[in-house]
């Protein structure tokens, strides 16, 4: 059966840090270019529900009945991280959500899981990565933080890129470690990864090809995607594709992704190449995978429907970004600088049974219309506001509505790993307010008006436990009030 | 369904009021023994007299157990009760309509609160465990919408809206300067307070109220056995008491220029205590100044000032205690800070001292007088758009 993507999503998150800004503080060269950084209150989880809702935003049909989400940094052990994604994108009880976590290499296996479970029903892989490394390291400097989903459907559907051909080699040997529970990876050294990864990819790429029945010039773009950038380089010299047809990475702006890298490089292949070409992404990691895809005549039907949806391709998100992040503010997110707390008692975990109960609250955003009057409440509520009417609600879900800026505050006292605060009272389009925190936000750039869009992130972790919930974070500029009608999503 | 209201059916015959501050000398148990204390000499019986008690406490204390256990009560009722920071006008309501159900002879309503113990800054609470979504707003940022909503709202330049919020604080400091119990005894020039470092919003550090410790007590009657006690007791006019359905927040016609909760018991209590013209009839208010912006909006809630003009009689000293309805003459919450079950106790012992004539010289307020006798205290609890409203009226005759 014909398998194959039908529809992708990427995320990268607002900050950028300078690598100058690096050697600014500890001295030695500058490295050049920004590399993107997860903020404060971001982690896989939240970046896979982003990419995740920017996947199925434009996406017509059935929503996706499996999940599978990759992560070389999940934000938890021994419990499933793809379960709160399949919350906060409200999947139905029916589908499946795994993890598949620990190594680049895990992402090739959710999308070959996605793949492979994808026909009668929709399937989704999510990689998503958050990259850690000493201070001053080569880790630190060219990583960078991001997700990308990518849905997969089966015959009958809307393919944009149909699953030609998987080839793959394994071999055990040391290229890259980390014991669980440490926070940055040993490498050896990368001549010695060069050696062994080159001679497998090759292997890899010669079965690929013979499986599809092509030869190396047949392909119109490919990808060449992995940590171990030595052996990248080498290897793309090695393809015999044509020299244009190998896609640029996006080291200098947000820097190499790890397990998401392999999402977004095809994100961003589906986005350059025209229907009916053939285009490849290959992943070096702990061995090599090779996957060939044909494009189909529904590739440029759907970049249009992205477009109409607002949805930016991945050389726009990558040339975006705020990147003026002081380095200090970098550490203390990441852990690595121990900060004076604010004497404040510390914030509550949430209790396990009121977090099941308001599910669709918490992780879906849904606020109640009263039947009777039309008032909408935010959170869900029982009795109407306004007519007072009991239990007679529809839900409705809030998160992927936009918003405007009714008055907002900026609280230099509540605690935050990035002080300070921004409160916000938000007006959606089509109804409904609420007060909430913002974030992403210049506090001298808020105005009455501003608009915003929800944005799923960790509030805090108390006891271990993560609190994931809404924030609103401003898009776009300002819009006039007359701008309203017709715009809602 | 009305309220009623217990208008002169009982009455202050006994009050008591610790010094409020920082006051790392005394425990919970000793705030509330010199309050008690206080409270039943200067009403002439002993704590054998009192029938039964109601004990006003955040976070200081739970169970009557709070009260009965170092005041040693006899096999007593005690209550204990919590309403946010109207927690302490909550014990006086409860009481006073105990003695007016003829239940009791003699109850006392006391509160206090322990704040500087906890170690942290600000207030801190316990809450019930949830799923974790309430928005992580300080208090100050709660209250900060308030100022730009009216300023757009009234057409007020906002720095000219910055100026009246600093008079409020300026206002309530000069008062406290002269208070003996105040926790802040200072004045505090307009320049200091205009300039202070920004908490939230366009609140300074000096359009908050402080955090402190203390205790407040009263000794109720029923109002025919008022004069066994005293020769001058305070008649209880009115007793307003709501809670709002909270949807202020999410109520798009919310425009935080007005506390609804405040309008309608005021309202309530106006109606009970038989007022038409507050502005005219009291010659005080005590009102709850958790911020600056909080006492503007309730100069208009409480009827004191039209719409959208509280700000000119801000400036115009109106509500000096020199001026025509003096408000927080004895410094409020700015200058008392505001141990939650304390502070609603704290402001009816200022009507107690003013409406009796029983202020020092210095602090005396002028403007009793043919017609303008009576007292109100106000406390709000919550943020705006969720809150609780508090409002008493008092005075040192009965109706004719």
């Amino acid at each position: 059966m014909t398998t194959g993507i039908v529809s992708w999503g990427v995320y990268l998150p607002y900050w950028r840090l300078q690598r100058g800004a690096i050697a600014a503080s500890l001295g030695g060269p500058a490295g050049r270019g920004t590399r993107s950084v997860a903020s404060y209150d971001e982690d896989t989880t939240t970046m896979g529900v982003e990419a995740t809702r920017r996947a199925v935003a434009s996406l017509g049909g059935p929503v996706p009945e499996d999940l599978f989400f990759s992560t070389t940094a999940p934000a938890y052990l021994d419990k499933t991280n793809a379960a709160a994604i399949h919350g906060a994108v409200e999947l139905p009880v029916w589908a499946g959500a795994y993890d598949m976590l620990g190594s680049v290499r895990s992402a090739v296996g959710a999308l070959r899981s996605a793949r492979a479970v994808a026909g009668d029903h929709r399937s989704v892989a999510v990689l998503s990565d958050l990259r850690t490394g000493l201070a001053g390291g080569a880790e630190e400097r060219d990583s960078g933080d991001g997700a990308a989903a990518l849905v997969f459907g089966g015959s009958g559907d809307a393919i944009v890129a149909e699953w030609v051909a998987h080839a793959g080699t394994t071999e055990e040997f040391l290229d890259r470690w980390r014991t669980p529970g440490e926070s940055d990876s040993k490498v050896w050294e990368e001549r010695f990864g060069q050696e062994v990864y080159v001679p497998l990819v090759q292997q890899a790429w010669a079965e690929a090809l013979k499986s599809a029945g092509v030869v190396a010039t047949d392909v119109d773009h490919v990808a060449v995607v992995g940590l171990h950038a030595r052996s990248v380089g080498a290897v793309r010299g090695t393809l015999g594709v044509r020299p244009e047809a190998v896609r640029a990475d996006r080291s200098t702006t947000v820097g190499n992704l790890g397990s998401a890298e392999p999402g977004v490089a095809l994100a961003d292949l589906l986005e350059v190449a025209p229907s009916g070409a053939l285009i490849a992404l290959v992943v070096v990691a702990d061995g090599a995978d090779v996957v060939l895809l044909r494009t189909t005549e529904a590739l440029p039907v759907a970049r249009e429907a992205r477009h109409r949806a607002g949805l930016e391709d991945v050389a726009g998100l990558a040339a975006s970004g705020r990147d003026d992040l002081p380095y200090a503010r970098f550490l203390t997110w990441r852990g690595e600088l121990r900060r004076e707390p604010p004497r404040r008692p510390d914030p509550e975990r949430p209790g396990a049974p009121a977090t099941w109960r308001s599910a669709a609250w918490k992780g879906g955003f849904e606020a109640t219309d009263c039947r009777s009057c039309g008032f909408r409440h935010l959170p869900p509520a029982r009795v109407c506001l306004r007519c007072r009417t009991i239990d007679e609600m529809d839900r409705v879900r809030l998160a992927d509505i936009g918003g405007t800026v009714a008055t907002f505050t900026v609280d230099r006292l509540a605690f935050s790993m990035s002080p300070p605060v921004v409160g916000a009272v938000v007006d959606f389009d089509g109804g409904g307010r609420y007060r909430c925190e913002m974030t992403d936000v210049d506090p001298d750039a808020v105005a009455v008006g501003t608009r915003v869009e929800m944005t799923f992130r960790r509030l805090n972790t108390a006891k271990g436990v993560h609190n994931y919930f809404w924030k609103a974070r401003p898009v776009g500029g300002r819009r006039d009030a007359d701008d309203h009608e017709g715009e809602g999503r | 369904m009305s309220s009623n209201g217990i208008r002169d059916r009982v009455a202050i015959v006994g009050m008591g009021c610790t010094r409020f501050g920082e006051r790392w000398d005394k425990g919970v148990d000793d705030l509330l023994i010199d309050a008690a204390i206080e409270a039943v000499d200067s009403a002439g019986v002993t704590l054998d007299d009192i029938d039964a008690y109601w004990l006003g406490t955040m976070s200081s204390g739970v169970s009557g157990i709070t009260l009965s256990k170092p005041l040693k009560i006899d096999y007593k009722p005690v209550s204990r009760v919590e309403n946010f920071c109207a927690t302490g006008s909550e014990a006086f309501r409860n009481a006073c309509y105990a003695v007016a159900s003829g239940a009791y002879d003699l109850a006392m309503a006391i509160g206090a609160e322990k704040l500087k113990d906890s170690g942290y800054s600000g207030l801190t609470g316990v809450r019930p465990v949830g799923d974790g979504t309430d928005a992580a707003l300080s208090s100050p940022a709660a209250f900060s919408f308030v100022a730009p909503s009216y300023a757009e709202r009234y057409g007020v330049d906002p720095d000219e809206l910055k100026q009246v919020m600093s008079r409020i604080a300026w206002k309530n400091h000069r008062n406290g300067a002269v208070n003996p119990r105040a926790q802040f005894r200072k004045e505090v020039s307009m320049e200091t307070i205009t300039r202070s470092p920004l908490v939230a919003g366009d609140l300074g550090v000096f359009d908050c109220s402080g955090v402190s410790d203390g205790s407040a007590a009263a000794i109720i009657c029923r109002a025919e056995d008022a004069h066994r006690y005293t020769d001058h007791p305070l008649y209880v006019k009115a007793l307003s008491f709501v809670a709002g359905p909270g949807g202020g927040s999410i109520d798009p016609d919310y425009d935080y220029t007005t506390f609804p909760e405040v309008v309608r018991s005021a309202e309530d209590a106006y109606r009970q205590a038989g007022v038409t013209d507050p502005r005219a009839s009291l010659a005080m208010a005590e009102v709850h100044d958790c911020f600056t912006p909080t006492e503007l909006v309730l100069m208009e809630d409480l009827g004191f000032s039209e719409r959208g003009l509280g700000w000119k009689d801000v400036l115009a000293g109106t509500f000096d205690r020199d001026g025509e309805l003096p408000v927080n003459p004895d410094g409020g919450l700015k200058s008392f800070g505001h141990p939650i079950g304390a502070s609603g106790l704290r402001m009816l012992f200022e009507c107690w001292l003013q409406l009796r004539h029983e202020a020092p010289a210095e602090r005396q307020i002028a403007s009793i007088g043919e017609g303008r006798t009576l007292g109100l205290t106000h406390n709000l609890g919550g943020a705006p758009g969720e809150c609780v409203s508090f409002v008493s009226i008092v005075g040192p005759e009965p109706s004719a």
